[in-house]
């Protein structure tokens, strides 16, 4: 099973090792350190309300949108002072976890 | 009336009742590409050996129109026989009777069924082709299934237990496999899942094929549920009594031992290891220059396969071999295969099975994903596993043995009774290029030219520390031995461990970093 895959680079303290990936190994997720201004999905689901409009002024704690999902409506809220910069969903879509729903930017 | 009229009667009951679920059902069952539960029970079985007990039980659901109907058997057979000419116990959902469906009496088979295997201490084995819980039963239903899950438990590490997965097995009926010891899956027949694709589409809107959310391939490569894989039922029955021949009856007894075979002529050891420990090899041909005959069963073969664990023989005894593979990832320990080797480690501790380890790994697999997903607890395991175990446990160190990994194989400090290294073997705390970064940080930033002094470096460390001399000095490793020297030492260890007496504190039981 091994042998008939391409022998590849595996970098271990400074050692490079000749061997072969699994397909966890090959598919696993690049960490990516979180933006605070980029609002995603945190479970598959439907927005069902949208309540705020590019450029729109947003305190802290307002009610973003609402994200329906194992029967649940989540409210999804402003994490700081701030405006909505640009908004990536629309009302009714469906939409898989993990998914960029607003960008925001703080007050200065 | 005469007994032999009686006896007429008797016949003509059975009869009835082993058709099951009639010729339309068993037609449909033939279609999916699937046996009959008789015809599995008797395909595994010792020919003549099986037999059949409740063959009369009558389901016990009082509404929704289901007082008026057979479920013949209700839907499970029940019974015990022989492999190998060795009792087991075993039962067999019957989807031709109402879908294999779980209702309290074709709950309480199995359940007379294991209690009888868990009495008697002799090894269970569960055929699993149901739709689920018989939704006509309510709670009834519900509490079967606690019911087994409950008594799986309990013989858990006293008697085997297999489950063997042919057909659906979804929603709480899969707890009872993932409680036993060893799960067998088949191509195309084996579906396995807590909720299917169609609850997962309307929930979640995440569209998924049957076989891709839980079938085979799935629990075999990518879960790890599942430790054999077959493309057809037969061979996952051959598999099934190659099991049994490696495994003793219960944690009271051994493995029965087999005809000693020498290792087949031609695999010689010194000729498939490298020096070199950056240079990948595949360990299983190792493992095959050393064992009865070069066999080796290797169990969860699909699932993190830098790490190999499965059984083998030397001199006619049972052992579980755990090795490290360099063919895949270099052999790291990472979450998957630390959980898959102290699953095994604790398998073998619990039926008196010697553990032989065969190491060669750079250490922990480093990453983000791996730190966040708790490599630390998951790492862990194997740890424990091995520091728990008293059967014999012996350790051959082929190359590398870095840092972390090095105490986790079954080192010295964790009572490995037997510690032997080739002369290729590098105990050290890292591997050179790294400690020479380190240890070497100031000179190799100040020198002239400072990758050449680097390269100085890493030959330095590699020359004084690399190798098994340094530890052997300490006691760490009991022999530096010549590789064509393994098999012959491993058998000595095992002959001088046969007697191994070794305890663990008095304790209710540990707490393991589940």
């Amino acid at each position: 099973m091994a042998e008939e895959k391409e022998l590849k680079n595996l970098v271990i303290q400074g050692a490079v090792y000749k061997t072969t990936y699994t397909k966890r190994f090959e598919n696993r997720v690049k960490y990516v350190t979180p933006d605070p201004n980029e609002l995603y999905s945190f479970i598959p689901g439907t927005i069902i309300d949208l309540f705020v409009k590019t450029k729109q002024k947003v305190k802290e704690g307002e009610t973003l949108l609402l994200l329906e999902a194992m029967k649940m409506e989540n409210q999804v809220r402003m994490p700081f002072d701030g405006e909505i910069v640009k908004i990536h969903v629309k009302k009714g879509e469906v939409i898989p976890n993990r998914h960029l729903m607003i960008e925001i930017k703080p007050t200065k | 009336m005469s007994l032999r009229s009686n006896v007429l009667d008797l016949r003509k009951r059975k009869k009835e009742v082993q058709k099951g679920g009639g010729d339309k059902a068993i037609e449909k069952q033939v279609k999916m590409g699937k046996l009959t539960a008789r015809e599995r029970i008797l395909a595994l079985l010792d020919k003549n050996s099986f037999h059949e007990y409740d063959l009369f039980v009558e389901h016990a659901a009082k509404d929704f129109g289901m007082e008026g109907k057979t479920l013949h058997g209700d839907g499970v057979i029940i019974g015990t026989g022989t492999i190998y000419d060795k009792p087991v116990c075993i039962f067999a959902q019957d989807f031709t009777v109402a879908g294999g469906s779980l209702g309290l009496m074709h709950a309480r088979k199995i359940t007379k069924i294991m209690d009888h295997a868990l009495k008697m201490r002799v090894p269970l084995i569960g055929i699993n082709d149901s739709g689920g819980a018989r939704i006509q039963e309510g709670v009834n239903s519900l509490a079967g299934y606690g019911e087994i899950f409950f008594r799986n438990t309990l013989a858990s590490g006293v008697i085997p237990q297999i489950s063997v997965i042919l057909g659906p097995c979804a929603g709480g009926a899969v707890y009872s496999p993932a409680l036993t010891d060893f799960v067998f899956v088949v191509e195309n027949i084996s579906k396995m899942f807590i909720t299917g694709p169609s609850v997962v589409k309307s929930v979640l809107g995440e569209e998924v094929s049957m076989e891709e959310l839980g079938g085979a391939k799935v629990h075999a490569e990518v879960t790890g549920n599942a430790h054999f894989y077959a493309e057809t039922e037969m061979e996952c029955f051959d598999q099934i009594k190659t099991l049994i021949s490696f495994i003793p009856r219960s944690n009271l007894k051994k493995a029965l031992p087999h005809k000693p075979k020498a290792p087949l002529k031609g695999v010689k050891v010194e000729d498939i290891v490298p020096a070199d420990p950056r240079i990948p090899y595949d360990m299983r041909d190792v493992l095959k220059s050393i064992t009865d005959g070069s066999e080796f069963f290797e169990v969860m073969e699909r699932f993190a396969p830098n790490i190999i664990v499965g059984f083998g023989r030397m001199n006619g005894e049972t052992v579980g071999f755990v090795a490290n593979q360099p063919m895949v990832l270099a052999g790291v320990l990472d979450i998957d295969s630390s959980d898959k080797a102290a699953r095994f480690i604790r398998y073998c501790d619990a039926f008196n099975i010697p553990i032989v380890t065969m190491e060669d790994l750079p250490g922990y697999l480093p990453g983000v994903d791996q730190e966040h997903a708790g490599v630390i607890r998951h790492g862990a395991k194997i740890l424990y596993a091995y520091s728990e175990a008293t059967v014999p446990k012996i350790t051959v160190i082929v190359r590398k043995a870095y840092g972390g990994g090095y105490i986790a194989m079954n080192s010295r400090h964790l009572r490995a009774d037997f510690v032997f290294a080739w002369p290729t073997a590098e105990i050290a705390v890292m591997g050179p290029e790294g400690a020479a970064n380190i240890v070497f940080r100031k000179e190799i930033a100040e020198a002239e030219n400072p990758e050449e002094m680097r390269q100085q470096k890493i030959e330095e460390y590699k020359e004084k520390f690399a190798n098994p001399y340094v530890a052997a000095a300490q006691g760490y490793i009991d022999e530096v031995i010549e590789p064509s020297e393994t098999r012959a030492r491993i058998l000595h260890a095992l002959q001088v461990s046969e007697n191994k007496s070794a305890s663990m504190p008095a304790k209710k039981h540990g707490i393991p970093p589940f």
